[in-house]
């Protein structure tokens, strides 16, 4: 941590002081979520995501373990076992397995919050530049986790998902087709890529927890940005993360639990498939196949490539989806303007929500079933989403005038009643205009 | 490499632009042909069932009604492979009845007979699953044109609209001749092709409008109820996508039950945990202005100021 004022830990109980002198394992909690880390005091509830994030890994990890323990990997058994065994005859089975399919959409909501968080308030840019990249991994991490949790029951969107995921690959010439192949273990889905499949589903949440330590490692070096982007300058800027966020978070937690409680209890099914209770059929396509809700943007990116030029239209779908997520990494050298929040740049918060509009249409367009006016709607919402990255966004941070920045963040806060900020209980001298009021 | 990155950029956006042309090029100089399948079919009908809602239980005779519809009705064909006899105690059986239905029951569980090893067949017991009226897929496609009968355990939830399409397909069946849609076009003079195939039903709340499944309830008191409610085509209909509801989703009671129970705590926990976070952040807040928005110096100071900005209120 940087900030010389972040208090040392010191132990309050002489048991704490035993452990401490022996393993600081009390000394790095204090330092990473306690009063030794100094959190800007004007964060908004954008900030909160990340916390979220954590809580619905947790909440993933406990539940996919212990569904774990009652599901048979095998192309004859895992229909059975979650839709038979599961849902009917183990003990609050039902909720394990609600909990788990719900918690993997609110994973990827509040992951696209704290996502789009950062692109507005340029979390990307220096000093923060590996703090985004590991978030990125961490994306990618969850993209493949949620795709192979979604092939386990075996359901009909199971097995097609797979059956088109991993044909992605058969888009490259020559290596293509053997890597499939290696990856699925055969030539089609079958019981080798559900055992494998499985096992990495297994492994990769923890894969996750660790690129999750570095994340927040990186991010506890320069501290946490803010929403006026400027550094913090001194102790008043900030305030310990306990108990200030804590509590923040705490709240806000509770808010955003009660609402995945609710889709969780009322509406499991909404975001799944009806297709997915079918037991998985080799020889019978469904009518439309669709990934998880969470992967239509990039769904919509990948059939918006219909014309074979030079390079078949499937490699260029494939490329572009490929693409869409790896240009990202690049943020840092691509937005070159010296100021971080999109608050005090006028022209590039309204290409911010130009953006967040296209990727709702994407994603819409990706979930539908096809027709030619989506596919148009959906190439043109692809086009926008390269040129915004790779184009607008250079261009715009090159001649685009900001806003003047507040001097410091206790300003920014004080909106101009700077004569009131005496710390509390400090009289303050009464000035004639105060005095006539009230 | 902004430039490198911009190049592969307007790449992408240009290939797009190239499918987007070739695209609605495709689209008007030969334009999709309709189908009858997109202008006839129909969305499925209202279905209110006791078991929809927040606050949704199952009624219990209703669905003994509908597992009579199933027993009498559509096992002959559907299997009901993830249900046990015994599951039927939550419909309200009792454990001699549920003995009784299972050893009655109109097809035998395979087994080996236990002197000669020899395949055979014995009574279900109440920890069987619905024995499969069929012995395999083929059996089961050779009787019925080819055509293989679903499983129904998990059938409202394997279909878009769920028991709301259940009801509908069973009462749906239509005449085709002559038959017309909302707009009034009729099927046959607009679409000459589609007229049903031979073994198949027209139907038009299945998603081809042909249906390979011949309409199982055919007449009023078809099934003989013993609660006295009249067994009419639409009362079988209503009662067996009930049922189905139930063998999909056995556990929706207690579901809804602890759903209430955790959204409650959970709604009592935020708003305690949003208590203590304005109790943590006073103290910080004060800092930058030591007292309240409903402090009289501070209301005077905001009517000032909308004063001047000549805002209202």
């Amino acid at each position: 941590m940087s900030f010389s004022w972040a208090r040392p830990y010191e132990p309050k109980h002489p048991a704490m002081r035993w452990i401490d002198e022996r393993l600081p394992l009390p000394r790095l909690v204090y330092g990473a979520i306690g009063g030794g880390y100094p959190v800007p005091r004007n964060l908004n509830y954008w900030w909160n995501f990340g916390v979220l994030a954590g809580i619905f890994l947790t909440i993933q990890i406990v539940t996919g373990i212990v569904l774990a323990m009652h599901f048979t990997a095998s192309t004859d058994g895992a229909f059975n076992s979650v839709n038979q065994m599961l849902m009917r005859d183990v003990n609050a089975g039902w909720l394990l397995r609600y909990a788990h399919m719900n918690g993997a959409s609110f994973f990827f909501l509040v992951t696209y919050i704290h996502i789009f968080r950062g692109l507005y308030y340029g979390s990307y840019k220096a000093p923060r530049e590996l703090v985004w990249m590991l978030g990125l991994v961490i994306y990618l991490l969850m993209m493949a986790t949620g795709f192979m949790g979604y092939v386990l029951p075996w359901g009909q969107m199971s097995y097609w998902g797979a059956q088109v995921i991993t044909g992605f690959f058969s888009a490259f010439p020559l290596v293509g087709e053997p890597i499939r192949i290696w990856l699925l273990g055969g030539y089609a889905p079958d019981q080798a890529a559900l055992t494998r499949f499985f096992s990495l589903h297994y492994l990769l949440p923890f894969v996750i927890a660790a690129v999750v330590i570095l994340h927040i490692w990186a991010l506890h070096i320069p501290g946490s940005s803010n929403p006026t982007g400027v550094d913090v300058k001194d102790e008043k800027d900030t305030l310990p993360f306990h108990p200030f966020y804590t509590a923040k978070d705490g709240w806000f937690a509770g808010a955003v639990l009660l609402f995945y409680a609710l889709v969780t209890y009322f509406a499991p099914d909404y975001l799944g498939h009806p297709d997915n209770y079918i037991p998985a059929n080799p020889l019978a396509t469904p009518a439309h196949i669709v990934p998880e809700w969470y992967f239509w943007p990039f769904y919509a990116i990948l059939r918006s490539f219909t014309v074979d030029f030079i390079l078949p239209a499937k490699l260029w779908g494939v490329l572009a989806m490929f693409f869409s997520i790896l240009l990202l990494f690049f943020l840092s050298w691509i937005d070159k303007s010296p100021v971080r929040s999109g608050s005090y740049r006028p022209v590039f918060k309204r290409f911010f929500w130009l953006l967040v509009i296209d990727v709702i249409i994407l994603g819409y367009i990706g979930g539908a079933p096809i027709n030619a006016w989506r596919v148009a709607v959906g190439q043109i919402a692809a086009a926008y989403y390269f040129l915004h990255f790779l184009v607008i966004l250079p261009l715009v941070s090159a001649f685009e005038t900001p806003l003047p920045l507040p001097k410091s963040i206790t300003e920014s806060v004080l909106h101009g009643e700077a004569a009131e900020a005496a710390p509390a209980g400090q009289k303050r001298p009464r000035r004639g205009s105060v005095a006539t009021a009230g | 490499m902004r430039f490198i990155l911009g190049f592969i950029g307007a790449v992408f956006a240009g290939i797009l632009l190239i499918s987007l042309f070739s695209n609605l090029a495709t689209y008007f100089t030969n334009p999709p042909a309709p189908l009858a399948a997109d202008e006839f079919h129909k969305e499925p009908k209202a279905l209110h069932l006791s078991s929809d809602g927040v606050f949704g239980k199952f009624d219990k005779r209703q669905l003994q009604r509908g597992f009579q519809v199933y027993s009498e009705v559509c096992s002959a064909c559907h299997s009901l492979s993830l249900v046990a006899f015994r599951d039927l105690a939550k419909l309200g059986y009792n454990e001699a009845e549920i003995k009784k239905i299972a050893s009655d029951w109109k097809t035998q569980v395979p087994s080996i007979n236990p002197d000669t090893g020899e395949a055979s067949t014995r009574k279900a017991l109440p920890s069987d699953v619905f024995p499969s009226p069929f012995a395999n897929e083929v059996a089961a496609r050779a009787a019925n044109n080819n055509a293989l009968p679903p499983d129904l355990s998990l059938i409202t939830k394997a279909r878009e609209g769920g028991a709301a399409y259940v009801y509908s397909l069973l009462t749906g069946y239509a005449n085709q001749a002559g038959y017309k849609n909302e707009k009034g076009e009729e099927l046959l003079k607009k679409f000459p092709d589609a007229k049903t195939p031979p073994n198949l039903h027209y139907n038009p709340y299945f998603a081809n409008l042909n249906l390979a499944m011949p309409p199982p309830l055919t007449s009023d008191g078809q099934v003989s109820y013993g609660d006295g409610t009249k067994p009419t085509v639409d009362q079988m209909a209503r009662d067996v996508a009930a049922f189905l509801v139930w063998t999909g989703e056995p556990t929706l009671e207690s579901r809804h039950a602890a759903g209430l129970a955790v959204a409650i705590f959970l709604l009592i926990a935020t708003i305690l945990a949003y208590f203590a976070y304005q109790q943590v952040w006073h103290e910080a807040k004060r800092v930058v202005r030591p007292t309240g928005a409903l402090d009289p110096k501070n209301q005077a100071k905001i009517r000032r100021a909308k004063g001047k900005a000549g805002v209202a209120g």
